[in-house]
């Protein structure tokens, strides 16, 4: 699988004198099995991106490519493209619908004109790939927890046999726990099943335990696509946009202004136990 | 004095199933006595579904209680003829700035809620002007809310409750959806309106770095208060925390971590600077001189 948006530009009002841009000229691929996260401030297009990827949003100018193949030609079959690039939109919980759990993640493979029997069995798998028991499937939506009802939804996209997942915020508003159980579930489906995660966040703690690859939009444009290590190197720089680095990060070079010789690129608190251990002789 | 007063806090409420049949009472709140003092800065934290917005929306009556009793500047928020005093006295921000802003213009949108209490024209221009200067908004009055970022909208929700001369705010995960600079900007301006207007602060976060600043950090757990301290307190009990599904700043968790192996560091280590000041001085006392 590949997916690439190639020199991709939106404008809401392209025929104006000046036109403003909410994206200008963004280009990158998404691979098999790869965890990527787009990074960004409010409003710096990140959710035009998103809509570029599976389709619902037609670049003003470039193209969007899936395994080379222009997505918005007139013959593309666009709908079989929404199933292989799913999208887990923020507050998934809202779109829930159903009865029972197990109905509601049967929906997409409904629509996709799956049998019963097939239907049924490609929920139940996705219902196990989210770390959702059997005992869920005859429960109302309704009744689960915050954490429950986003796994749910996400097994709802995942029911379809997605190829790359994209999920806006899928912790907003959960606590602690709740947030590392999704992103470890999410995480393991990259490793596992090969698929490829898009994840947008606001929490660089997370994007930096987790994604493999950042992507950093600034008004607009691709500022920074390289691994957290790297781009957590220019914590300055994400400051001044509207983001930061973790807090591990900042630690670490507060230790060397100190003299503790630690190596600054630590991002998790592990690692950097791992090194103020190391140069305090104790590892 | 104690602004809000809590005494043994009751809230149930019943689940009906598809043929609105009763199935089970949920007790969200289960016996909860509280004060909280005017003017200072209170969080509460606790895992989803622990009962901390359930708590927050007693205080200004958005839900009244089972059994027991909440108090707003003494007065109890089951006489609801009074229900208009008391939502002006507390309040309320929510988590998504998108719902919580009605007017086309951010001046009108600060301008609603006093206009709504009947404050008459001259001095509701003060008030709103007053507001948006508060928080840092003023340059954008005549603008429309929707081009502004999410830190800028809660900071126009903010307002708007300033304008109506709250004793004491209730914020309800303000940040959720926020990027890291618009929820500093945020958590700066609630910090300012604390110490500047001496504003009651009543704020529910899942950022634990949030926390750090306040005066008092209340943790719930299935409906109850399950810790009740200074930040240093409670998050000194890294392993208790972590057991109701919350965390600890990352620079608390790494002092815990470095302590486990032997590292001689204080608990309760907040910030950045007492981190590393702290391991400096452990290390200078190694050095034989």
């Amino acid at each position: 699988m590949e997916l690439t948006l190639k020199n991709t530009s939106f404008s809401y009002d392209p025929g104006a004198k000046k036109p403003v841009f909410a994206v200008r000229n963004v280009s990158f691929t998404i691979h098999e099995g790869e965890f990527s996260a787009l990074i960004g401030h409010t409003g710096s297009g990140k959710s035009t991106l998103v809509q570029f990827l599976n389709g619902l949003l037609k670049p003003t100018f470039g193209e969007v490519l899936f395994n080379g193949e222009n997505i918005f030609d007139k013959k593309y079959p666009l709908k079989e493209l929404r199933q292989k690039v799913g999208l887990v939109f923020q507050y998934p919980e809202h779109q829930l619908f159903e009865e029972t759990v197990l109905k509601d993640i049967c929906f997409g493979p409904k629509n996709m004109g799956l049998p019963k029997e097939e239907r049924i069995e490609r929920a139940r798998h996705a219902m196990r790939l989210v770390g959702l028991s059997e005992s869920y499937e005859e429960k109302s939506p309704f009744e689960l927890s915050g954490g429950e009802k986003r796994r749910v939804a996400i097994a709802g996209v995942l029911a379809m046999n997605p190829e790359c997942l994209i999920l806006d915020e899928p912790t907003a508003g959960l606590d602690p726990a709740g947030r590392d159980d999704i992103l470890g579930t999410v995480r393991t489906l990259s490793d596992t099943e090969g698929i490829a995660v898009v994840l947008v966040s606001h929490s660089m703690e997370d994007v930096a335990v987790y994604a493999e690859r950042l992507l950093v939009m600034n008004q607009g444009s691709l500022l920074y696509d390289d691994t957290p290590r790297a781009v957590f190197e220019h914590y300055r720089e994400l400051e001044k946009i509207g983001l930061s680095a973790p807090q591990v990060t900042y630690i670490a070079h507060a230790l060397r202004d100190k003299g503790f010789l630690v190596d600054e690129h630590a991002m998790s608190v592990p690692e950097l136990k791992a090194e103020i251990l190391r140069v305090l002789g104790k590892a | 004095m104690n602004i809000i007063e809590i005494l043994n806090l009751v809230h149930e409420y019943k689940e009906y199933d598809e043929n609105e049949t009763e199935v089970e009472t949920v007790r969200a709140i289960d016996d909860v006595t509280l004060s909280i003092e005017e003017g200072s800065f209170v969080t509460i934290v606790g895992h989803n579904g622990s009962g901390k917005s359930t708590l927050a929306k007693h205080v200004n009556a958005l839900l009244l209680p089972t059994g027991g009793t909440v108090l707003l500047c003494g007065q109890d928020t089951m006489k609801t003829e009074e229900l208009w005093t008391l939502r002006k006295n507390a309040g309320m921000v929510f988590q998504n700035p998108d719902n919580q802003i009605i007017a086309g213009i951010v001046e009108e949108d600060v301008a609603f809620g006093p206009e709504n209490l009947g404050v008459p024209t001259e001095e509701l221009e003060r008030r709103v002007e007053q507001a948006l200067e508060r928080v840092g908004m003023t340059a954008f009055r005549m603008n429309s809310p929707n081009r502004l970022s999410g830190g800028q909208k809660q900071r126009i929700a903010i307002a708007g409750m300033l304008a109506m001369k709250p004793k004491c705010i209730l914020m309800d995960e303000p940040t959720a959806m926020l990027d890291p600079v618009g929820r500093k900007e945020v958590i700066e301006t609630v910090h300012e309106l604390n110490r500047e207007e001496g504003i009651t602060i009543v704020l529910i976060t899942h950022y634990m770095e949030e926390a750090v600043d306040a005066d008092r950090v209340i943790v719930m757990d299935g409906g109850k208060l399950v810790m009740d301290g200074t930040p240093r307190e409670v998050f000194s009990r890294v392993e208790e925390l972590k057991a109701c599904r919350m965390t600890v700043p990352q620079v608390t968790e790494l002092a815990h971590e470095l302590r486990k192996e032997g590292v001689e560091l204080p608990e309760g280590i907040l910030t950045i600077d007492e981190f590393t000041e702290a391991l400096w001085k452990l290390a200078r006392a190694k050095i034989p001189e």
